[in-house]
């Protein structure tokens, strides 16, 4: 590294002290053992985890087939899933809509390395869906259709699990499917992708 | 809005997070893991010859590097302790047991671990302890099993 | 330096466990009423702070999602601390001294409730040390009081009496969480938690979070009839080599508070962060407060202290009685880690 004035300190940087950057050799007592280099901590903690209000109203939509936004008063946008928050706002959301259930590709990626129990056989799509009448979109699985013809402003509709198997999960929505309907024009989906 | 009107309805689900951290122990603390497993116990010696166990890479005080280790006695004398009558997962005993500060002979600064000593009423600050070390063979610091009080404290 | 105050300070009803909303549903009404009482939008706000931590409701980048209730897009400038909001606040405060910002949203909050707080706060420690042996943080705290009491430096009773009127203030206190207590000597017939350490002499644990708004010069008198001005701040770290360190002090106080300036007037209240009785000695040793002074009316930590929150409210503490006219100097404390390992002192004063 070359010497370097330091334009708001009082020493350049070559003039830092010996010994900041590197530990000197260290004299040990001699030890029959091969030194530890490395050691292994385990940590787990386990948690009651809450979703919250918001995501209680989703999840609990989910398992009743339908797909639940919010929107703050006097807003036009609809999130989901919901946080309880209008987050271009900063404000609660005061309403529950329901979206979809079809939807948009607005994003994809073509995934070659699965991982996870319940991960299709690769390569599969993974993809951004936003539901007709939502401002974001959701994370989910596009199947049904070979995964090199999946497209940006394809419309797909989600699988659900059978209702006898549901319950108030992301799951319930196993993977999304194409439908018969034209693309949606790339310049509709700006401020979406 | 439909809000789940009490707490039953308000979805809650246990959540466990864990990892295996592996850590990378550099010369001083590998050397003093190293040792413990020979049931032997480094220090390191600082700027102002004071001796630090167990060791650590900079001096507390002046932030030089330190390279001096030496060997302490595996006995020492408790500094402070508390009384933990409440096992959480991963404790090193899993009776009631004390926490302790133990400055081991040899050393000028404290090290934390527990005593198996069955009561509050066994320990005392100033009381004598020892190493005792795994049965087992274990990695790093667990080759210390816990301290158990010296013989010469029990019978004073 | 620039002239800059809190002029806004708002916090929750601070409670055992808030089981049905997540932390961003907890903090939100926070926000909003720090901002709506000064009649500011977040786009008046220049730069906005928080202190939190994941470990604490096993929320991933909870702070993250915390700022949705705060109106982050378009791109507003943000950081976060995981530590207690107070050091937020000293970096807010920063910000606006370098004048990258005039004004600044600072929150710090927490939800203990989801996990084993006293095993979750062994985390905060060495990991080749002290981290393996899961020493859980009341044990930890009873440490401290067994040298203190070792020392002569405080007695059993005086932790009860400290434990006492924090909680007896705390009945004036509309946000405490503990409020009320039996007499000392009722409190001393009590079982141990960990010996030393009875239960009152532990902090609840706590849901709860706390906002406030800091504002330079005219702006702050513009949001504010009698801002609480930040004439002296700093922080300071001992040592997190237990072992190495004298249990019974914490310099870093010392230290912090002549550089803030402590000690160029008479301190008429302060608010000092001490989650466990005994350390409430330690920081009064440290500071040198005189007799005369009214330490923490709000009830302290020993009355709410809601972790990354505990000490920010100390600050909004001491402002809401300088705006409100009660008194006209007056010093905060916060601490984060351990033991009392780090420790920030706020000096603030309103316009006499």
């Amino acid at each position: 590294m070359g010497e370097r004035d330091d334009p708001a300190g009082d020493r350049s940087v070559a003039a830092m002290p010996e010994g900041l950057w590197t530990q000197p050799p260290v004299e040990v007592p001699e030890l029959d053992m091969e030194q530890v280099r490395r050691v292994t901590e385990p940590a787990t903690l386990v948690y009651t985890y809450t979703p919250g209000l918001a995501q209680t109203r989703f999840l609990r939509g989910l398992q009743e087939g339908r797909i639940l936004g919010e929107r703050a008063e006097g807003a036009t946008d609809v999130y989901v899933t919901g946080r309880g928050m209008d987050p271009v706002l900063g404000r609660a959301t005061t309403e529950s809509v329901e979206v979809g259930p079809n939807a948009t590709v607005t994003a994809f990626c073509v995934v070659h390395i699965g991982f996870g129990e319940k991960a299709p056989p690769t390569p599969f799509v993974s993809a951004l869906i936003r539901p007709d009448g939502a401002a974001v979109s959701l994370y989910g699985t596009v199947l049904g259709i070979p995964y090199d013809e999946v497209r940006i402003g394809m419309r797909v509709r989600p699988v659900w699990l059978p209702e006898s198997e549901r319950s108030a999960t992301f799951e319930c929505i196993t993977h999304w499917e194409p439908i018969d309907e034209p693309d949606v024009p790339a310049e509709e989906l700006k401020g979406h992708m | 809005m439909g809000d789940p009107s009490s707490t039953q309805e308000v979805l809650r689900a246990p959540l466990t997070i864990g990892y295996d951290f592996k850590r990378t122990t550099g010369p001083v603390i590998g050397a003093f893991f190293t040792a413990l497993a020979e049931h032997r116990v480094l220090a390191i010696r600082d700027t102002r010859s004071r001796v630090l166990c167990p060791p650590v890479e900079y001096d507390p005080d002046s932030g030089d590097p330190l390279t001096e280790m030496l060997e302490v006695r595996p006995e020492g004398t408790v500094t402070t302790w508390s009384w933990v009558s409440t096992i959480r997962e991963g404790q090193p005993l899993q009776e009631p047991h004390a926490l302790a500060m133990i400055r081991l002979d040899g050393a000028d600064t404290s090290m934390l671990h527990v005593i198996d000593c069955g009561s509050p009423e066994a320990i005392s600050t100033g009381a004598r302890v020892r190493i005792r070390w795994s049965a087992e063979p274990a990695e790093g610091f667990a080759n210390i099993e816990c301290f158990e009080l010296l013989e010469e404290d029990r019978d004073g | 330096m620039r002239d800059v105050a809190i002029v806004s300070v708002a916090q929750t009803d601070h409670v055992r466990a808030e089981p049905r909303r997540n932390e961003v549903e907890m903090v939100q009404p926070v926000i909003q009423a720090a901002l709506e009482r000064i009649g500011a939008q977040i786009s008046d706000i220049g730069f906005t702070c928080s202190g939190s931590s994941d470990y604490l409701a096993g929320q991933a980048f909870s702070f993250v999602m915390t700022l949705d209730a705060v109106g982050a897009w378009p791109p507003i400038a943000e950081s976060h601390v995981e530590m207690d909001g107070a050091w937020a606040l000293y970096e807010a405060w920063v910000k606006i001294q370098a004048r990258q910002a005039d004004t600044a949203l600072v929150y710090g909050y927490s939800k203990s409730s989801p996990g084993d707080l006293p095993r979750v706060l062994t985390r905060q420690l060495d990991p080749y040390y002290y981290a393996p042996l899961w020493p859980d943080s009341v044990a930890m705290a009873a440490l401290q009081a067994r040298a203190m009491l070792d020392s002569g430096a405080i007695t059993e009773t005086e932790m009860a009496e400290i434990a006492h009127r924090s909680r007896t203030a705390a009945e004036s206190n509309p946000h405490a969480q503990l409020k009320g207590s039996p007499p000392p000597e009722e409190l001393l017939a009590g079982d141990y938690v960990a010996e030393p350490l009875r239960r009152h002499d532990c902090p609840p644990i706590t849901d709860g979070g706390v906002a406030v708004v800091l504002a330079a010069g005219d702006r702050a008198r513009q949001w504010a009839d009698r801002p609480a001005w930040i004439t002296g701040i700093d922080h300071r770290v001992d040592s997190h080599n237990f072992g190495a360190r004298d249990l019974t002090r914490a310099p870093s106080v010392a230290i912090a508070a002549r550089n803030a300036g402590v000690g160029y007037g008479a301190v008429e209240v302060a608010e000092l962060c001490a989650p466990f009785t005994h350390q409430e000695k330690i920081l009064r040793t440290e500071l040198s407060l005189d007799d005369d002074v009214v330490v923490n009316p709000s009830g302290g930590a020993l009355a709410a202290n809601p972790i990354m929150g505990a000490g920010l409210i100390r600050l909004g503490e001491v402002a809401q009685r300088i705006m409100s006219g009660e008194v006209r100097r007056g010093l905060a404390h916060a601490t984060s880690g351990q033991l009392l390992q780090q420790n920030l002192v706020a000096v603030l004063e309103g316009d006499s």
